[in-house]
């Protein structure tokens, strides 16, 4: 059909794909689904650090925090916005997330324990989702690449922050590197769990890599996140949990330790350390932010009748 | 419910001299707010010097459908193009 010849020659020239244009039914749905994760993931993701905005050690972290978090809440609804443009509804979206319907990044379901948390958040976390979403700017869905170019120019803040945070913390007493050696322990094997279940296990990519929705599989780009992470380590000072962390000559790559499923499987299917407490948060601010929406709409009404009058 | 709320598409001039680009959408209960959310949304690091909002169902668009009979008019039309005209390479700033 003419149509779906049309969507193929786009996508395999690799232009865009816009929002009126056809496109079947599965590109459409497996983005919905996508994009709504993602946007979820970025509006959770305000949780873990939001916890330490009013106990940052200094104004400067503190403003940065601020910042850093705010930009999480942009980046969710410029995904939103873009999800939108594919038909979704926003309100529904939302509906989906608070009651549990729709997944957002496991890694947001650890707790952040002391306040070496947000700088390996930033250094790790960031970094892990930057190398997931790099090559999402060049996906074949328009207002997706789109949004992502201006999540990436930022998120480029939020991972320098991260490590400048460490930096600063490794050259402070004994007790500040060991805190940040122990939020290192705690967050790398999460943080390698972000690029998805290995490929033989991954039932999208393939139609998602055909379709130029995704540009390279869940262990490639592990491997690239953990060759760029091991130097920046050793520059930190601090070591990565896993003896099996070697660099591979006939590879050039580093080899590295069997990754624990069975936890990531847990964390996915609800049974992390915060999902109930990152859920209902969420629930409780949208239940709390009624009135303010109710008030504005009454207003605009209201505004609206005088100006017909 | 921000599901009663209208979607606008915000368009932001960069700097003065640019024409305002579209930078993505946003919902809003009035243009006012709309405006408002725009700037937090769309212009933390001084991405913009002027904003425009317009309600999404208020903009009129081709349909992608029809593109090639819509677009048919200006496609056969070489001689619009500067290119079409052969001048002998010795001719001065032409």
């Amino acid at each position: 059909m003419d149509l779906e010849r049309e969507f193929d020659r786009v996508v395999a020239a690799d232009h865009r794909v816009e929002p009126r244009d056809w496109m079947p039914d599965g590109y459409r749905s497996t983005l919905i689904r996508q994009i709504a994760q993602h946007a979820h993931s970025e509006i959770i993701g305000m949780q873990p650090e939001g916890n330490w905005i009013s106990r940052a050690p200094s104004l400067r972290r503190k403003a940065i925090l601020l910042a850093k978090v705010q930009d999480e809440a942009g980046h969710g609804l410029y995904l939103y916005a873009a999800a939108e443009t594919l038909g979704a509804d926003r309100a529904e979206l939302t509906e989906k997330l608070i009651s549990g319907r729709q997944k957002y990044s496991s890694i947001f379901n650890y707790p952040t324990l002391t306040f070496a948390d947000v700088g390996v958040i930033g250094w790790l976390v960031d970094g892990a989702a930057i190398c997931n979403q790099v090559p999402l700017c060049r996906t074949s869905y328009g207002p997706y690449a789109r949004a992502m170019i201006r999540v990436c120019k930022e998120e480029s803040f939020h991972q320098r922050q991260g490590y400048e945070l460490l930096m600063t913390m490794m050259g402070g007493t004994k007790q500040q590197r060991d805190l940040v050696q122990d939020a290192v322990n705690r967050w790398w094997w999460p943080s390698l769990m972000m690029f998805g279940p290995p490929d033989a296990e991954s039932s999208n990519t393939e139609q998602s890599m055909h379709w130029r929705i995704k540009r390279h599989t869940n262990d490639e780009l592990r491997q690239r996140f953990v060759d760029m992470s091991v130097p920046q380590a050793v520059k930190l000072g601090v070591t990565f949990p896993d003896p099996k962390l070697v660099w591979n000559d006939e590879r050039g790559h580093y080899d590295f330790g069997e990754i624990d499923w069975a936890e990531f499987w847990r964390v996915v299917k609800g049974d992390g350390p915060c999902n109930a407490q990152r859920v209902a948060h969420r629930r409780q601010a949208h239940e709390d932010g009624a009135w303010v929406r109710e008030a504005a709409a009454a207003y605009a009404a209201k505004k609206n009748s005088e100006a017909v009058a | 419910m921000s599901g009663s709320w209208p979607l606008y598409e915000v368009f932001v001039r960069g700097k003065r001299g640019l024409n305002h680009v579209h930078v993505g959408s946003l919902h809003a209960p009035d243009d006012e707010m709309a405006l408002r959310n725009a700037r937090d949304l769309y212009t933390r690091r001084n991405e913009g010097v002027s904003i425009w909002v317009v309600r999404a169902d208020a903009i009129t668009a081709s349909s992608p459908d029809e593109k090639d009979p819509f677009f048919a008019p200006s496609g056969d039309k070489v001689y619009r193009h500067p290119t079409f005209y052969a001048i002998p390479d010795d001719v001065p700033h032409l």
